[in-house]
Formats: structure tokens, C-alpha cells, sequence
């Protein structure tokens, strides 16, 4: 053929043939769209929505499972009793599977009932009753099969069974049942279980009653006897009804009642999945969920796709009828009442790089899409007055932009045990304020979050009960009200801090040069020398040098863990909407180094710890607000943090995804969303026409080349034959 | 044949034991079994206790090379590098410290890897040395002279931009294929078009012009100068003469890769959402999951070595004057 090709001018005229019917078929109107579409045609008329995940969820296991990627999943299979109502701002627990919120009783030492106005000292337990609505049952699993003479045909397999068995799916017979509240009490046992390994493990021994000794008994049993041990503060009284018995008072634990932590757990699942063959053959309760929520796992393929499917036995359940103001016009409440899930099918492929799950988005292919930092400038630009807009781009596609303050903080740490920066004394803490001024989290938002957050006044994010907005809400150490707005106080009143510190101009006095401070952190790629650089020069301000000591994730732990670390950025994610999941982080007895926990900057303040105690128990409430603005003042002038900045959320979405009202702290949303999959197929034609022009432009520079080719052809010839 | 294949496996125990003392050494010089821990386990919430029980529980809990608690062998058997390795040479990999099996989780990536990695081979091969024998049959031309400059510019451009660019160009702006993804069966050939094609464009710089060295050794021998005094055109001097002749090196060349398919390729495995095993392994390292990390380095090795003992034979098979012995 290559011959042929070079021996005649007939190829150029194919060629040129070829090139005009490419042209005519690319004109002619044939149906070349979504030729780049990743999903079965089969997929076209199903509601269906289309999500990704960058990186396999670690468990799925509601004991163990902490992560919101993991809870991405779980959140919308196991069903806590609680839950949040989907509209309702600030969050407003309600019941899921129980028939109402729970009824808390006090019990004093000896277990006798006290009245709900006895003093907190007075009260040695907390006794939650629990009733779970009636005639709620488990999606279809292997688990359940039982046959006519009442055995559990699958918990025992045979070899002959195993062999063809790949993955849940490849169980013929699939049953279910009833959930009852011994599911409930299960699933609490699980979380003492050490071999099970809950994260929650320690804090919950701390507040249920009987949970430490439970641990300790049960350490040498295997799983499948866990069911028939008793835990002395969890107890079913009856199919429907079980109580919970805490020390004394925790008010937060009913937020954790809505986690899936507290989701049920049929002891036939452990008992089916404890079967070595299973295990080996990656069918474990890790990645094969059972539970009673909207959606089952259909398919977990964890190295490529995950699927979602409508439970076929999921309870009554319907779109809340009310919401906060604006939501109807928002369209919130358009679907109000109907049942749910308003989606049949939730598909979600492994995308582990931004740009193709980008240009997927464009395409229509993902129906919703965060904005990574390079496709920012892409998807957003900001008005004359600093509020974010979608470009024409986004525009021309109807996609729609929600941005909403998530319950998250980041801030830069002081380590209150470091010589320099650390302890209570009157120069360590004007050093801290001073630095606190100078540090202008302002301008790292702008150049480094692309305006995704908002400068932190202290250590409650917006949302969380005890947040108070403008000039009352301010932290009055950095930050001076002017014109409707929080001023960043000047750098000459910081270094008037510093100065009163002993460290004029930045001098230490007992080196008589620049104060040497030490930041540790584990952003050392070259995409963070930008960043680093920042935080010099935010530094100097001062002259005061920042060394930059870089470090692996795992140094960055131990030098925390060990108190070696003086400055650092840290983080925390809401586990629940309460002001106490927040200030914990600065208790004292909570000290990483001295205790293991969370108070990553070991800060202790006898006075703000005393608050802290009376607050976390009470109720919302005046009376509480004005304990919240103490701790916040305490904590601003102690300044044991820079308050660093409440991250804001982007998320992009097309015009076809309804109901996504911004939730973070809900797991379970994702029985809310609808997708009109019509108006979804008509813009992805649209939008996915296929180019063939390229071809032309080929076959014209190949025809181009043809000359010459043979020229050069019959040279060569030419030239063998003189040889 | 027989005894130096067996002598080359015996040869290929220590070796294989190397690599994995390496590994072990090379591993736990960066991760400490609480690191590990600390990885698997989270950020939120983790206590000491917590840490010691996942340990204990996945074998951490030992010494790491030697035990001496213990008496006698078990001095070196009760220590982690024993219980986690000796079983590699049984090929049985084990549970990944995510509690995943490993063995299933490899016989599941092989597939797309190899589904990815042999096309592109092949094409890759095709086009490569059709283009190298283009080049030698118009060497000394203006066309081999343009044709260098190119293949000198395909060299030099990164392959995350082949990569990135071809994404750009044929997914997202001709809208030919989908970006990225994969299927089963059939259904995964629309997912494979564009990684295949970028793979060959990107490997066409250094293929052809290694090809073209070969073939332009060849051209100068007697055998070619032979043929053309035959009366032979010069196409056929070198698709029949001159081809065949330069198969050797080509066959070697691609016999020693051939093992290696299976453990596919790793940034277009990422870029692409490929899930073969070069994304596991980054995977892998990138949450210390050191059952997986040591299963593929010791899985690569074997092939290594197999892909080694392949060529030695495929010598014998293509130039009959070799005997192994």
C-alpha cells in the first residue's frame, strides 16, 4: 500500500476524496454528538446523578467511617436515629427512623429518676429513650436469606458456593428484615469493640456507661458473640424502644445520635461477613454496606465505579414542607412533600485528576463540580464590590454558582508550652497579639484561597450557635470597627504590641538580632514556596525572621505530638453544629501533648476551662451567649491562635440539578437532589458535537507531502541504481 | 536450556530477597508502623490506644528486623520483616493494610493495565518502525532532514503535556472520545482510543529515531548491497532484507518489556482513570500501605526477572549460532 502510495499521484487524488466525504459527513447533520460520552446509552432516560471520587473511601463501616468522602456514601445507606432538617438554618435536629426526638431523663447515683430542673450536680446519668418508627427494613442482602426451616442459608458457604461468588451481586437469593432497636444496641457494642477500632472509641468510654468495661470484656470474643454480651448502659427494652444511659449530662450527644456512628448494624451481617473466603475475596462490611437508608450500594468497584440504587424497601419518607425564609423562591420547596429519593440511580466514576473532571463538567458529564484553583479564573470572576460572579462562560451554559461558609476553621497556632511564643506571661502574649495584627489574613484570602473565605473574628465559624455578626462579634485585639466593617488594626499598633514585648523592631534582646521564629509545616512543594514566602514577609513587618522548617506529614505529627513544634497551621471540621465542638480545641485538659487531644496548641486557661465546663452543658440561650462571648474574649486577648479564616464553598452546578440547598453538616442530602434528565440529555447534545475538521487538515498536509515524497522517492531510486 | 533456566531461578531467590530487605529498609526509613497507623486511622480523634491496637492487629507490634525477646529462630521469624515477606515467595500477597486482599486486587487491575499497555505497544511498534524505515528510505533528503527536527521536538515535550494536550484537543475540543474513564469488556475501547494514541504520539521521538539507527547499521552491509544488485527496488530491500535482519535487537528489546505490561503505567493510569496497577501502587505509597507497596515491588521484580530470562531465550530462538548453557 505504501508503495501504491508513493508510486502515484492517484493517492493524492484519494486522499483529497477521503477528505471532501469526511467534510460532507461531518456536514450533513448525522448524528455525531456525545461520541465522548463515558456513560451507557441505557443511562439516557433514567434519573441518574452523576458524581466522582478521587480516592477509594478507606471503610464504609458506619464504626469506623469518619471522613466526609466516607460519609459521602454511608451517609446516604445507614439511617441514625437523627437527623438534620434539610432546610432549616441554623441546624434543627429531627427524627429519621425514630418516631420522635428522644426523651432524656435525669438519674441521680443510685439510678433513681430526678426532675428535668435538677442541678447539674445532683445528676449522675443521662438516660436516653429511644422509639424507632415501626416497619423499617434493610435493603435486599445475603445476610438475611434464610430458607423454610428458618436458617441462614448463606453464613456457613461451601467451597462449591464460594467459587462462584466474585461479589455481592453474585448471591442469588437476596432477603431482608425488620429493623429493630436491638440493631441500634448492636451497633453501639461494635463501637466498643476494640477489634473494630472506632475512632470514637475512647471519647464515647469517656460518656456511656457500662462502654469501657464492655471494651475490656469483649476484647477476646470473637465478633459474632458480641450480640449476646451486655453492655450495662445500652439496652433494647423492646423491638422498637432502646435507651441509652450517659454519665452525667452531655447535651451534644444527641448531635451524635444523627451521625452515622449511631446507624443500626443487623448482627447477620457481621456473622456473614466474618467468613474468611469473603474476606479474601474483598467482601467485607467495609466495602458492602447493608442498611435501610434511601439508597444501596448496587455496585462498589472501588478501583473504578461506585453505584447507588433506590433501596426497594425504603420507609416513607417525604420533602420537608417548610423551610427557612427564601427557600421557596429559591425553588427549595418546589419538590415539598413528594417522596423521596427524587433520584433513581447515583454513579460515581474514579476521577483522580481536577482537569479532566473539569472539562467532564463543561461537557455536561458530572452534574455538579467544585473549582479547583486552576480552573478558577474560568468559572468565576468578582464584581466591582468583591462578590463572586460567573464568567460568560458559565453563563452561556445556565450553570449556577452557590457559595455558603462551611463550619470549618484554619488557623496558625502558637504551641503554649514553646518558651518564646507560649505561656501566660503579659510578653508572650502582646508577641502573640502583635503577630496576630500583622499576619493579614485578608490578603491570604485574596491571593491564595482566589476570595474563598472569610477573615476569622474568633473561634466560632458562622452558623454555629455563639457566632454574633459585625462590630459585637469583632475581635477587638486585631481589628478596630470602622464604616459598617472590621479593620485590620495598623502594622505601627502591632509593633507597638511588640515594642511593650520587649521586642522593638523586632530585636531580640538577648541576641541583639532579628527574633528567630519557627514555622513547621508539611506544605514544602514547590507550589508552596509562594505561600511560604507570604508568611515571611507578613513577618517582617515586625522584623521578626520566620524560619520555614519543612517537614513530612508524619515529622509534622511528632513534632506536634512531642511539643516541638512553635508555629503551625492546623484545622477543624464540625463534627456537629455546637459551639462546644469548637472550644474544645482549646480546653486544657484536651492538650496534645499532655493528654493525646485535640488542643493541638496545648493552649490551658483555668478561667476559660471553667467556662467552658458550665457551657458545654447548657442549653442555647441567652445566658449561654454571654458565656460564649467571655471564652471568645478570653481567647482573643490570650490569642493562642491566629484565627486564620473560615473557608467558604464554591460549588458549580447545571441548570438541571434541584434542591442543592448548601449542607455540609448533612450526610444524608443526597435523597433531596432531583435532576431533570431531559433538560440534562438536550444541552449534553447540544454541547458534545463531535470536530472533524481536524481530519481535513490532516489529509490536506498528507496530500501536500505527496509531491515531495515522490520526488525524494524517485531520487533515492535513482541513486541505488547508479550505485 | 533446561539447567541454566534453573539456574537463573535459583540465581533470581537471592535477588528477589535483595530487593525486598531494600524495600523494607527503604520503607520503614520513612514510615514508622505509627505513621502507618496514624494514616490509616485518620486525623480526627485518634488516641495512642488506638494506634497500639491497629498495630497489634496488623503485626506492627513486632521489631522490625529482629526479635530479641525471643530465642532462637524466632529471633528472626517473630519480626515483621519475616511475616510479611516470607509469604511473597509463595505469591500469596497477603491483606493490604486497608484490609483489602491483595492478590484479588491485582488479578482485578492487570487487565485494564494490559488492556492499556499492550495496544500501545503494539501500535507503538507498528508506527515507530514503519516511520524509521520512511526515514532510512529518504535518508540524505530534505524530508529525513525535516523529519529529524520533528522527531528532536518530540522528544523534548514532557508527556504530561501529550497527555494533558491530547485531553485538551481530541476529548474536549473535537469531542472524539471521553476524556477519561473506563469500562469492562468491549465498552472499554472508547475509553482506551485516546491514552493508546497519546502513548504512541509520545513515545513516536525516541522509538523512530532508535529504529532508525538500527536500520541505518543495517543498510551499509554487504547483504543490502547485494540485494540491490539483484535488481530488488529499494522498499523491498529494506521491508523484506533489511527488516528481518534488524529484528534481533527490536525482538529483545521488546521481549524484556513484555512482563512488565502487567504493571502498567503510571501517570497515564492517573490522568486517564485507568484502574490498573501503576495507579495502585502510587495509591499505595501515597497512604503507606506497605503490604501493597512491598507486594508490587517484589510482583515487579519477578516480572523483571522473567522479562530477563525472555530475552535470553528469544536470543536462541531468533539468532540460532546462541546457545545458553
Amino acid at each position: 500500500m505504501t508503495h501504491l502510495m508513493m508510486s502515484s499521484t492517484l493517492s493524492a487524488y484519494k486522499i483529497s476524496i477521503f477528505s471532501i466525504a469526511l467534510f460532507a459527513f461531518s456536514q450533513t447533520g448525522c448524528d455525531v454528538s456525545q461520541l465522548n460520552n463515558p456513560y451507557p446509552k441505557a443511562d439516557v432516560e433514567n434519573s441518574v446523578l452523576y458524581s466522582s471520587f478521587a480516592e477509594r473511601p478507606k471503610h464504609l463501616d458506619p464504626a469506623v467511617a469518619y471522613s466526609s468522602d466516607e460519609y459521602g456514601f454511608i451517609g446516604q445507606i445507614y439511617e441514625p436515629p437523627l437527623q438534620y432538617h434539610y432546610l432549616k438554618r441554623p441546624y434543627q435536629l429531627q427524627p429519621l427512623t425514630a418516631n420522635a426526638m428522644p426523651v432524656v431523663r435525669f438519674l441521680d447515683q443510685k439510678g433513681q429518676p430526678l426532675p428535668a430542673t435538677a442541678p447539674e450536680s445532683a445528676i449522675a446519668y443521662s438516660e436516653y429513650i429511644i422509639d424507632i418508627k415501626p416497619g423499617i427494613r434493610y435493603q435486599p442482602h445475603p445476610a438475611f436469606t434464610q430458607n423454610a426451616q428458618g436458617q441462614f442459608v448463606y453464613h456457613q458457604l461451601t467451597q462449591t458456593q464460594l467459587a462462584e461468588i466474585n461479589t455481592l451481586s453474585d448471591f442469588a437469593e437476596q432477603q431482608s428484615r425488620e429493623l429493630t432497636a436491638e440493631d441500634y444496641v448492636y451497633q453501639i457494642k461494635r463501637l466498643a469493640y476494640p477489634k473494630i477500632q472506632s475512632p470514637i472509641a475512647e471519647l464515647m468510654a469517656g460518656y456511656i456507661d457500662g462502654f469501657s468495661e464492655f471494651a475490656q470484656s469483649s476484647a477476646k470474643l470473637p465478633m459474632t458473640e458480641l450480640k449476646n454480651q451486655p453492655m450495662r448502659g445500652v439496652e433494647a427494652i423492646n423491638a422498637h424502644q432502646y435507651k441509652i444511659r450517659i454519665k452525667g449530662q452531655y447535651p451534644q450527644f444527641q448531635f451524635w445520635l444523627a451521625m452515622p456512628f449511631f446507624a443500626p448494624m443487623p448482627w447477620e451481617a457481621d456473622a456473614f461477613y466474618a467468613q474468611t473466603e469473603l474476606k479474601n475475596k474483598n467482601i467485607s462490611l467495609d466495602w458492602f454496606p447493608v442498611g435501610t437508608g434511601p439508597y444501596w450500594l448496587e455496585e462498589n468497584n472501588p478501583n473504578r465505579r461506585m453505584v447507588l440504587a433506590k433501596n426497594p424497601h425504603y420507609h416513607a419518607d417525604f420533602y420537608p414542607t417548610d423551610g427557612d425564609e427564601g427557600d421557596r423562591e429559591k425553588g427549595w420547596l418546589a419538590d415539598a412533600g413528594k417522596p423521596l429519593p427524587l433520584v433513581e440511580r447515583v454513579v460515581y466514576t474514579l476521577e483522580k485528576e481536577t482537569i479532566p473532571y473539569w472539562a467532564k463538567f463543561l461537557q455536561g458529564y458530572y452534574d455538579a463540580s467544585g473549582i479547583a484553583s486552576d480552573s478558577f479564573d474560568q468559572a468565576v470572576q468578582f464584581s466591582g464590590s468583591g462578590d463572586p460572579q460567573l464568567t460568560p462562560l458559565m453563563q452561556e451554559k445556565q450553570i449556577q454558582l452557590q457559595t455558603s461558609v462551611s463550619a470549618s476553621l484554619f488557623y496558625l497556632g502558637f504551641n503554649m508550652l514553646d518558651n518564646v511564643v507560649g505561656g501566660d506571661s503579659e510578653r508572650a502574649r502582646k508577641l502573640r497579639q502583635a503577630i496576630s495584627i500583622a499576619v493579614d489574613y485578608e490578603e491570604f484570602i485574596a491571593i491564595f484561597a482566589n476570595g474563598r473565605g472569610v477573615a476569622a473574628q474568633g473561634a466560632l465559624p458562622p452558623g454555629i450557635f455563639g457566632y454574633q455578626e459585625g462590630e459585637a462579634g469583632i475581635n477587638s485585639v486585631v481589628y478596630d470597627w470602622q464604616k459598617d466593617h472590621p479593620q485590620r488594626k495598623t502594622i505601627e499598633q502591632a509593633k507597638q504590641l511588640l515594642a511593650e514585648a520587649g521586642y522593638s523592631n523586632g530585636i531580640d534582646p538577648k541576641t541583639g538580632e532579628a527574633l528567630l521564629l519557627y514555622f513547621d509545616t508539611t506544605a514544602v512543594g514547590t507550589d508552596d514556596r509562594a505561600l511560604m514566602n507570604w508568611y515571611r514577609k507578613q513577618f517582617e513587618k515586625l522584623g521578626i525572621q520566620l524560619v520555614i522548617r519543612g517537614t513530612d506529614y508524619n515529622r509534622f505529627q511528632e513534632k506536634m505530638r512531642t511539643g516541638a513544634a512553635q508555629l503551625f497551621v492546623w484545622g477543624w471540621n464540625a463534627d456537629y453544629p455546637d459551639p462546644e465542638n469548637f472550644f474544645f480545641l482549646l480546653y486544657g485538659p484536651n492538650s496534645k501533648v499532655k493528654q493525646g487531644g485535640e488542643n493541638a496548641g496545648n493552649y490551658a486557661n483555668p478561667q476559660f476551662d471553667r467556662l467552658f465546663e458550665q457551657m458545654r452543658n447548657m442549653p442555647n440561650g441567652a445566658e449561654r451567649q454571654k458565656i460564649i462571648d467571655q471564652m471568645q474574649n478570653i481567647i482573643r486577648q490570650d490569642a493562642p491562635w491566629l484565627f486564620g479564616y473560615y473557608p467558604k464553598d464554591f460549588a458549580l452546578f447545571h441548570s438541571w440539578y434541584h434542591n442543592l440547598k448548601p449542607a455540609r453538616m448533612i450526610v444524608n442530602r443526597l435523597k433531596y437532589s432531583r435532576i431533570d434528565s431531559q433538560d440534562r440529555e438536550q444541552k449534553r447534545q447540544q454541547w458534545n458535537q463531535a470536530q472533524f475538521w481536524p481530519v481535513i487538515v490532516i489529509g490536506l498536509a498528507l496530500a501536500g507531502l505527496v509531491w515531495p515524497v515522490i520526488r525524494a522517492y524517485r531520487r533515492r531510486q535513482q541513486e541505488t541504481q547508479n550505485d | 536450556m533446561i539447567n541454566y533456566l534453573i539456574r537463573r531461578l535459583l540465581y533470581a531467590l537471592p535477588l528477589l530477597m535483595a530487593v525486598n530487605v531494600l524495600t523494607f529498609v527503604l520503607f520503614f526509613v520513612v514510615n514508622s508502623p505509627d505513621d502507618m497507623a496514624r494514616m490509616q486511622l485518620g486525623q480526627k480523634r485518634v488516641t495512642e490506644q488506638a494506634i497500639a491496637n491497629w498495630k497489634h492487629q496488623h503485626g506492627y507490634d513486632l521489631p522490625l528486623l529482629f526479635n530479641s525477646d525471643e530465642q532462637g529462630a524466632k529471633q528472626l521469624t517473630t519480626t515483621i520483616f519475616y511475616q510479611k515477606s516470607i509469604n511473597l515467595f509463595l505469591f500469596d500477597f497477603g491483606i493490604s493494610d486497608s484490609g483489602r486482599n491483595i492478590g484479588a486486587d491485582i488479578q482485578q487491575r492487570m487487565w485494564p493495565s494490559l488492556a492499556l499497555a499492550l495496544p500501545s505497544l503494539i501500535v507503538g511498534l507498528l508506527v515507530n518502525i514503519s516511520l524509521a524505515l520512511f526515514m532510512v528510505l529518504f535518508r540524505n533528503s530534505y524530508l529525513e532532514l525535516g523529519g529529524s527536527v520533528l522527531l528532536v521536538m518530540l522528544m523534548s515535550i514532557s508527556s504530561l503535556f501529550y497527555i494533558i494536550g491530547g485531553q485538551f484537543l481530541i476529548g474536549k475540543l473535537l469531542k472524539w472520545v471521553p476524556i477519561s474513564g473506563y469500562d469492562s469488556g468491549w465498552s472499554a475501547i472508547k475509553f482506551l482510543i485516546l491514552p493508546v494514541m497519546i502513548s504512541v504520539v509520545a513515545g513516536i521521538g525516541s522509538g523512530v529515531r532508535w529504529y532508525r539507527s538500527l536500520f541505518l547499521e543495517e543498510v551499509e552491509k554487504d547483504y543490502v548491497r547485494t540485494a540491490r544488485a539483484k535488481g530488488l527496488s529499494e522498499p523491498q530491500v529494506l521491508f523484506k532484507h533489511v527488516l528481518q535482519n534488524a529484528m534481533i535487537p527490536i525482538l529483545t528489546g521488546v521481549v524484556v518489556v513484555l512482563p512488565l505490561l502487567f504493571m502498567g503505567s503510571l501517570i497515564m493510569e492517573s490522568f486517564f482513570s485507568i484502574p490498573g496497577l501503576g495507579s495502585y501502587t502510587i495509591d499505595a505509597i501515597n497512604r503507606q500501605d506497605f503490604a501493597i507497596v512491598r507486594s508490587m515491588v517484589f510482583l515487579g521484580s519477578v516480572l523483571y526477572i522473567a522479562g530477563l530470562l525472555l530475552t535470553d531465550i528469544s536470543y536462541t530462538l531468533v539468532d540460532p549460532r546462541v546457545r545458553l548453557s
